[in-house]
C-alpha cells in the first residue's frame, strides 16, 4: 500500500498515535511516552501497574519486510543452522490471504504476552511465568524440557532449543534441552528501551509496531486502542493478548 | 479353592536366561539411544518446533496407559470380589508399576533436560495437570506396592480389599489425568475434548489387559506351568469388552469433533485424508487392533492359547497406532491462528506438518518396553508372584465338575 492512499482509519490511527512524526521516527515511542522511557532498576521488582503490549497495523506492515525478524535474530543471538524444523524463531513474518476475495496481508507473530498464558497454566515446574507487568518469560533454571507448553501455545510462538548453542548473546542466555519465546526484549525494556523488533520497524520498515503500556493513558499504545479497532488472535480462547492487530 | 503354591521362577532355566539377555540387551540399546539424542540434542530425532512430540511419547504414553490397566485383573478379585482372579492379582499388580517404571522412564530421557528430573520432582505448578500426573504417577508406585503387600503377605492378604479400591480409584484418576494432558488442549483442534479421559481410560483397560494375557502366556510357557482355560477365557473375554469399548469411545471422540463446525476439517484428515494417519487409524488401530481381535476372541471356534496370544498382540499394535494417530496426527494438524485466511511463513503456518519418527526414537521407546519386562523379570526370578500351576482344577475346583457336565449335556443331545 502505498503512502498516498491512506485510508481515514489509518489517518486517525496516526493522529492518535501522537502525531506522525513519532510513528516515523524510529524508537521514540518509548521515548516519547513518559513512563516506559524511565529504566527499571536492577533491585526492583515488576509491578502490575505496567501491562507492556505491542499494537500491529498490519496496514503499514509490507510483506517484502523483514526488519523485525532480522533484528529479533541479531538481538537474541539466534544463529540458524540451516535446519528450519528445528532452528529457533522468536518472530516470523505470516502471509494472510482470504481466499474468496484475495484480500492479502502480511504481519508478524511473535508471543502474544497473554493475561492467561496457557503455556504457563500446564507448565509443571512453573518455568513459564508471567511477569507482573505483562511480559511472559521461560525460567530456563527450572525448565525441564518437556515442551508441554508448545503444545498448549495457541500462537505457535515458542521454540525448543534442539541443539548446542554457540556464540550466545549476552541478553539471552539459552540452553539446549530448554523452551525459548520472544521475551519482548524484557532485558531492552528494563533499560528503557523498545524491543529490537519495534525499534528496527521504525527504522528500516514501515513504522507498524507501537510499543508501550496498555494501561498508561498517556501511551499512544493506549490511545489508539481505545480509539480504533483492533483484534486478538484466538479472542476466543479468551487469554487476552498484550500484542493487539489493527486491519485485520 | 485349593491352597496354592507360589514360586519363583526358575532363573536358571535356558529360556528364562536367553529372555532377561535379550530385554536387557534391548534396554541398553534404548540408554544408548536417549544418550546420544541428549547428547546430540534433539535435532537428530524426527521432532521438531511443529511437531514437539514424536515417537518416544507415544511409547511413554502407550506404556503409562497400558500400567493402569495391567492392574484390572488385581482390581477384579479385590474390588469386585472374583476370587477366581487372586492366583494371578499380583502379578498383576508387579506388571503394572513395571510398565508405569518403563514408561516414566521414556517420558524422562526423552527431556530436554533429563538432568533436572529433580526440578520436577521439587517444583509444582499446580495448575498444570501434568504437574498433578507427576503426583499421580509417584502416588501409583506406593500405592501398588502397599497394595503388593497386603496380597503377598499371609497376615494381610485377607484384607487386600481396602488398598486394592483405591489403588483401584487411584489409577482411574491417573488415566483420566493422562487423557486430560491432551484434553485440555484448548487451542488443538485434535485435542480439547471431555471425551479424551474416557477413553484413555478404556485405551489403558484394552491396552493393559493384552499386555497381561501375553506376559501370563510367556511365563506359563517358559516356566513349564501349566495353564488352564477357565482363566484365560475369562480374559479372553475381558479383552474383548474392552476392545469394544475402546473403539466405540474413539468413534465417538470423532463424531462429537465433526458435530462441531469448525473442527470437521481435522475429523476429515484423520478419518477420510490424513494419508499415514488415516491408514493407522482405519488399517491398524480398527482394522488389526478392534476386529481382528474381536474376532479372534469372540468366535466360539477360534478360542485358544495361541489365538489369544495373537489377539493380544494385536491389541498392542493396534494401541500403538492409535496412541500414534492421537499423538503426532494431532500435532500434524495445523493451528487455526487466522479462520477464513489462507496463511503462509517461514514457521510452517497453515500446512499439515510432517514428521518421520527416526530410529533413535524407537529404540529408546522398545527400551522402555523392554525396562518394564526386565522389572517383571526380576521380580519374578526373586519373589514368589505366580503359583506353580494355574490348571483348571487348581484354580476352579468345580471346573472339572461343569466341564463333565456339559460333556453329559453334549452326548444327550
Amino acid at each position: 500500500m502505498s503512502e498516498n492512499c491512506l485510508s481515514p482509519t489509518r489517518r486517525g490511527l496516526l493522529k492518535a498515535a501522537a502525531g506522525s512524526a513519532a510513528l516515523l521516527a524510529p524508537g521514540v515511542f518509548l521515548l516519547a511516552a513518559p513512563s516506559p522511557s524511565k529504566a527499571r532498576p536492577d533491585d526492583t521488582a515488576t509491578d502490575s501497574s505496567v501491562r507492556w503490549g505491542l499494537l500491529v497495523d498490519t496496514n503499514r506492515c509490507d510483506q517484502e519486510c523483514t526488519a523485525c525478524v532480522d533484528a529479533c535474530k541479531e538481538e537474541m543471538g539466534l544463529i540458524g543452522k540451516g535446519r528450519p524444523a528445528t532452528d529457533a524463531q522468536y518472530i516470523r513474518k505470516v502471509e494472510l490471504a482470504e481466499p474468496k476475495t484475495g484480500f492479502t496481508r502480511s504481519l508478524p507473530m511473535m508471543c502474544q504476552h497473554c493475561s492467561n498464558p496457557p503455556c504457563a497454566d500446564v507448565c509443571p515446574t512453573g518455568a513459564s511465568f508471567k511477569r507482573a507487568d505483562g511480559i511472559v518469560l521461560v525460567d530456563r533454571h527450572i525448565c525441564i524440557g518437556c515442551r508441554y507448553c508448545m503444545m498448549a501455545c495457541p500462537y505457535k510462538a515458542r521454540s525448543f532449543a534442539h541443539e548446542k548453542l554457540e556464540d550466545q548473546a549476552a541478553n539471552n542466555p539459552r540452553g539446549k534441552g530448554c523452551v525459548e519465546a520472544c521475551t519482548l526484549c524484557a532485558h531492552r525494556v528494563d533499560a528503557g528501551i523498545v524491543p529490537a523488533c519495534v525499534e528496527a520497524c521504525h527504522a528500516k520498515g514501515r513504522g507498524a509496531m507501537l510499543f508501550g503500556d496498555l494501561q498508561n493513558p498517556e501511551h499512544a499504545i493506549t490511545q489508539v486502542v481505545a480509539q480504533y479497532p483492533t483484534s486478538q488472535i484466538r479472542a476466543d480462547l479468551k487469554t487476552d493478548p498484550g500484542v493487539r492487530y489493527h486491519g485485520i | 479353592m485349593p491352597d496354592l503354591v507360589f514360586k519363583e521362577l526358575n532363573a536358571k532355566g535356558t529360556a528364562f536366561r536367553a529372555l532377561f539377555v535379550i530385554l536387557a540387551g534391548l534396554f541398553l540399546i534404548g540408554l544408548g539411544a536417549a544418550y546420544y539424542m541428549e547428547h546430540s540434542g534433539h535435532w537428530v530425532t524426527g521432532m521438531t518446533n511443529q511437531v514437539v512430540w514424536g515417537m518416544p511419547h507415544v511409547f511413554a504414553v502407550f506404556l503409562i496407559v497400558a500400567a493402569s490397566g495391567a492392574l484390572n485383573v488385581a482390581s477384579i478379585s479385590s474390588v469386585f470380589g472374583k476370587s477366581i482372579y487372586k492366583p494371578i492379582a499380583p502379578l498383576s499388580a508387579l506388571l503394572a508399576l513395571a510398565l508405569l517404571a518403563g514408561g516414566l522412564a521414556v517420558l524422562v530421557l526423552d527431556l530436554g533436560r533429563p538432568d533436572r528430573l529433580i526440578v520436577a520432582m521439587s517444583h509444582f505448578n499446580f495448575k498444570s495437570i501434568f504437574a498433578a500426573n507427576i503426583i499421580l504417577y509417584t502416588g501409583f508406585f506406593g500405592i501398588v506396592l502397599v497394595y503388593l503387600w497386603f496380597m503377598m503377605d499371609r497376615r494381610l492378604k485377607y484384607k487386600s480389599s481396602g488398598p486394592g479400591t483405591f489403588a483401584f480409584i487411584w489409577r482411574l484418576v491417573l488415566t483420566t489425568g493422562t487423557g486430560s494432558i491432551f484434553g485440555f488442549l484448548a487451542a488443538r483442534e485434535a485435542y480439547s475434548s471431555a471425551v479424551m479421559a474416557p477413553l484413555f481410560i478404556a485405551m489403558s483397560l484394552a491396552f493393559g489387559t493384552a499386555i497381561f494375557i501375553l506376559v501370563l502366556l510367556t511365563v506359563c510357557a517358559i516356566d513349564k506351568r501349566p495353564l488352564g482355560t477357565v482363566l484365560t477365557e475369562r480374559l479372553r473375554v475381558l479383552l474383548a469388552v474392552f476392545v469394544a469399548a475402546t473403539a466405540y469411545l474413539a468413534l465417538l471422540q470423532h463424531v462429537t469433533a465433526a458435530y462441531w463446525a469448525g473442527r470437521v476439517e481435522v475429523v476429515a484428515f484423520v478419518l477420510l485424508n490424513g494419508g499415514i494417519y488415516t491408514f493407522l487409524f482405519w488399517g491398524v488401530q480398527m482394522g488389526l487392533g478392534t476386529v481382528f481381535p474381536l474376532a479372534l476372541t469372540l468366535v466360539p471356534r477360534l478360542r485358544s492359547h495361541a489365538t489369544l496370544a495373537f489377539a493380544s498382540v494385536l491389541v498392542v499394535l493396534g494401541g500403538l497406532a492409535q496412541t500414534y494417530v492421537i499423538i503426532i496426527g494431532g500435532q500434524a494438524w495445523p493451528l487455526t491462528l487466522f479462520p477464513g485466511y489462507e496463511v503462509e511463513s517461514s514457521f510452517y503456518d497453515g500446512i499439515v506438518q510432517s514428521y518421520a519418527p527416526s530410529l533413535p526414537e524407537i529404540l529408546l521407546g522398545i527400551g522402555g518396553f523392554a525396562l518394564a519386562l526386565l522389572i517383571v523379570a526380576f521380580g519374578m526370578a526373586i519373589l514368589r508372584f505366580l503359583p506353580v500351576t494355574l490348571a483348571d482344577a487348581q484354580i476352579d475346583p468345580h471346573a472339572k465338575k461343569r466341564l463333565m457336565e456339559s460333556e453329559e449335556a453334549v452326548e444327550t443331545a
